[in-house]
């Protein structure tokens, strides 16, 4: 009986041994949509979230030198079924510590409420928009470093107020992303004085677009608000109004605002305007620097992927632990002040500062200053498109 | 002078967009009613057939372009045509070989057809998106515009533009031509006789003598033919992608549908009954009657839209429905599905 225990213990202890470089690993799932409408921005954001990942596991400091390795998950950012059975995954098969995803709204909502609440984990989203966001039951596992459309609504409101235009026409991809960011522009943009002639949905993906094209037409206005998505509908609807001459001038929010757009649409698109997340600040440089052509860390929302990566690490080495029922009341101290300011790059720093048991003030690629139940309060990069590219004008 | 401005304004947005798209739906159509006259079954793969087309011709138009050919104003689309059309019509014929004629040889019921083309769809889409990606593809080149909306206001001193893509033109020339030719080639010729014949009555056509190997063959070349010049104009006008050449597929059954589905003439009126009620049910008249009515009388306030555009595929389909209540065989009296 003696003996058998102690082969029983020898052999668990020797399989335990084997299993120690791989269980010792601390992973955190990168869920974003991989294929999909925004697959062209995701290809930029996954790697900025990858790249806080190593550069936290490349210093060693993490909770006394823990290993961090990233396990992709594709949340097609539509098909919210598919996504929550890859969140499901994550945790369940791949027991990741902490989720950098989702990418859009329906599929982060889902997944969020289906299975990341359920089984406790912390989901930090770098993208994820929609104003319903804000108030949804979280139980405190929730943040994002994008901010809320309800700000972006505000932010393009003076954009477009700015350059003197006062009604516009709206049409918005038919989800929960183009549907709140639609309701919220409309709201500052009629609350400023301006006047909104038509708020009405397309959907992607379709053989054609002028009957939405025609009724926009016929509605009028100065210029045409494309809340959609630059690789699907949204596209479209910009070409059918070009052709038809139904509007010349666009704006552009974040879903729309990628060199993938002026590229395929040439030259008609010049003079058109927008915004999407970004800063001025000197965490953005940093990064792009830090990238060196790896990727390209301009593009939106890749800042915010490594910020929301990089939370999850330093929330785990506030906390002293990796479960996330533990770091998750940790994510709004490490991001806000007080504490030293950490700029990207600077991770390991930030990791001995938490670890001698003192403060940080995380500001990170995208001047990180989380609000509310623990959301981005929101920098804009307002960008123009000229001769055939994206040229920003300035920041808000 | 108002009442020119509310024509060309219709035209613009009405008129000239429901055209194209209905030539593309009409040839889409085409493709499907003759299968489903002489093959008996509804050919699921239609729309992929078409990607697959298409992906030829804009694989042969990158070359041309490599090599420095062009057509001048027209596109260069135009040369890779029947390149494109040749590899299609291998394509389908090779899937007829090894797919449906085992089915034909067993008298399967039309239903195991159906199904068998979904699968066939399935790999279809597959191919498609393995070879080309699944990304937008640009490949039209030469004119793009034959009047620009600008252009025509400094021409004419109207208020209202009007736009006409070449691409446009050329669905609408391309598509007469294609259809004129079908019919010749029905009415006129031995083989398409044979192949009425063999679609009005199976038997009575093997007695006389048809050879029916030949009537499924030329069958699958023609609807091969259509959906190769379909797709090909479809992503000359709008871009070539391929899940929306899988969404194609949804107006055209709707198009061969509604027009009687083995019926020719069917397909054409239907394409363009689908087309002309998913633009005009769901356009804003707020403009268009603001120009016919003066001013003083009455000016809309509203957007005068009958339904919001949310709901213009549900116009097509209710058009389908009704059709398939009232009248089973279709407008133009096709077989009853």
């Amino acid at each position: 009986m003696k003996k058998l225990l102690i082969t029983t213990t020898a052999l668990a202890g020797l399989a335990a041994g084997m299993g120690a470089a791989q269980a010792d690993d601390v992973k955190i799932g990168v869920f974003l949509g991989f294929t999909g409408p925004i697959e062209s921005l995701v290809a930029q954001m996954a790697p900025g979230a990858e790249k806080a990942i190593t550069e936290v596991s490349e210093s060693g400091k993490l909770l006394g030198g823990v290993n961090v390795v990233s396990v992709r998950a594709d949340t097609t950012c539509v098909d919210a079924a598919a996504a929550t059975a890859a969140a499901e995954r994550l945790i369940t098969s791949d027991k990741v510590s902490g989720i950098v995803g989702g990418d859009c709204s329906g599929v982060t909502t889902a997944a969020l409420t289906n299975v990341a609440v359920p089984n406790g984990m912390v989901m930090i989203s770098p993208s994820a928009t929609s104003p319903a966001l804000s108030t949804v039951e979280d139980n405190g596992l929730f943040f994002r470093t994008a901010p809320s459309d309800a700000r972006q609504g505000v932010v393009m409101t003076d954009v477009i107020m700015d350059r003197g235009i006062k009604e516009v026409a709206v049409t918005y991809t038919n989800n929960d992303y183009g549907k709140g960011l639609a309701d919220a522009f409309a709201t500052a943009f009629e609350a400023a004085g301006g006047k909104v002639t038509i708020n009405t949905s397309h959907e992607d993906g379709k053989a054609d677009y002028s009957a939405e094209v025609g009724a926009l037409a016929a509605a009028g206005g100065e210029a045409l608000v494309v809340a959609g998505y630059l690789d699907q509908g949204g596209k479209g609807i910009i070409q059918a109004s070009l052709d038809t001459g139904a509007f010349d001038t666009f704006v552009l929010p974040d879903g729309m605002v990628g060199d993938a757009l002026p590229k395929a649409i040439g030259a008609d698109l010049n003079g058109s305007f927008g915004q999407a997340p970004g800063t001025d600040s000197q965490g953005a440089g940093k990064l792009v620097e830090m990238a060196a052509g790896a990727f390209d860390a301009t593009s939106p929302f890749s800042a915010e992927s490594y910020d929301a990566a990089a939370l999850i690490m330093l929330a785990m080495q506030a906390a002293g632990s990796t479960n996330p029922s533990d770091y998750k009341g940790k994510v709004l101290d490490v991001a806000n002040a007080p504490g030293e300011k950490i700029l990207p790059g600077e991770l390991g720093k930030a990791l001995e500062i938490l670890a001698a048991g003192g403060d940080i003030d995380y500001v990170g690629a995208s001047n990180v200053e989380l609000i509310g139940a623990g959301e981005s309060a929101g920098n804009y990069r307002e960008i123009e498109i000229a001769d055939g590219g994206l040229k920003t004008v300035g920041y808000r | 002078m108002e009442i020119l401005n509310a024509f060309v304004l219709l035209a613009n947005f009405v008129l000239v967009p429901a055209i194209a798209y209905g030539s593309q739906l009409a040839l889409g159509a085409l493709g499907v009613t003759l299968i489903y006259g002489i093959l008996r079954f509804s050919n699921f793969a239609h729309g992929d057939t078409m990607a697959f087309g298409t992906m030829v011709v804009i694989l042969f138009t990158w070359w041309f372009q490599s090599m420095g050919l062009h057509l001048g104003p027209l596109p260069t689309a135009l040369l890779a045509l029947p390149f494109g059309i040749a590899a299609c019509a291998v394509f389908v014929l090779g899937t007829d070989r090894l797919v449906y004629r085992f089915y034909r040889q067993q008298k399967t019921a039309p239903v195991i057809y159906v199904i068998a083309s979904v699968g066939v769809m399935f790999i279809l889409n597959g191919i498609v998106r393995f070879a080309i990606g699944t990304e937008d593809q640009q490949f039209a080149d030469g004119a793009r515009f034959i009047v620009k909306a600008g252009e025509f206001k400094r021409m004419t001193g109207l208020d209202e533009g009007l736009a006409i893509k070449a691409s446009q033109a050329l669905t609408v020339v391309t598509a007469v031509l294609v259809v004129a030719a079908l019919f010749w080639f029905l009415n006129r010729t031995r083989t398409g006789k044979s192949m009425r014949a063999y679609s009005d009555n199976e038997d009575l056509a093997l007695l006389s003598g048809i050879n029916p190997d030949r009537v499924v063959a030329v069958t699958w070349i023609l609807a091969a033919t259509m959906a190769t010049i379909a797709g090909t104009l479809y992503g000359l006008d709008k871009s070539f992608k391929p899940f929306t050449y899988f969404q194609l597929l949804l107006p055209i059954f709707a198009s061969a549908i509604v027009g009687g589905l083995g019926s020719p003439l069917g397909a054409i009126a239907g394409g363009f009954v689908i087309a002309f009620s998913e633009v005009m049910v769901t356009y804003a008249y707020k403009k268009f009657l603001a120009y016919l009515v003066p001013a003083d009388w009455w000016a809309p306030d509203s957007l005068m839209q009958l339904l919001a555009t949310d709901y213009k595929f549900a116009v097509s389909f209710i058009i389908l429905v009704l059709v398939l209540l009232f009248r089973p065989t279709g407008l133009f009296a096709g077989k009853s599905v």
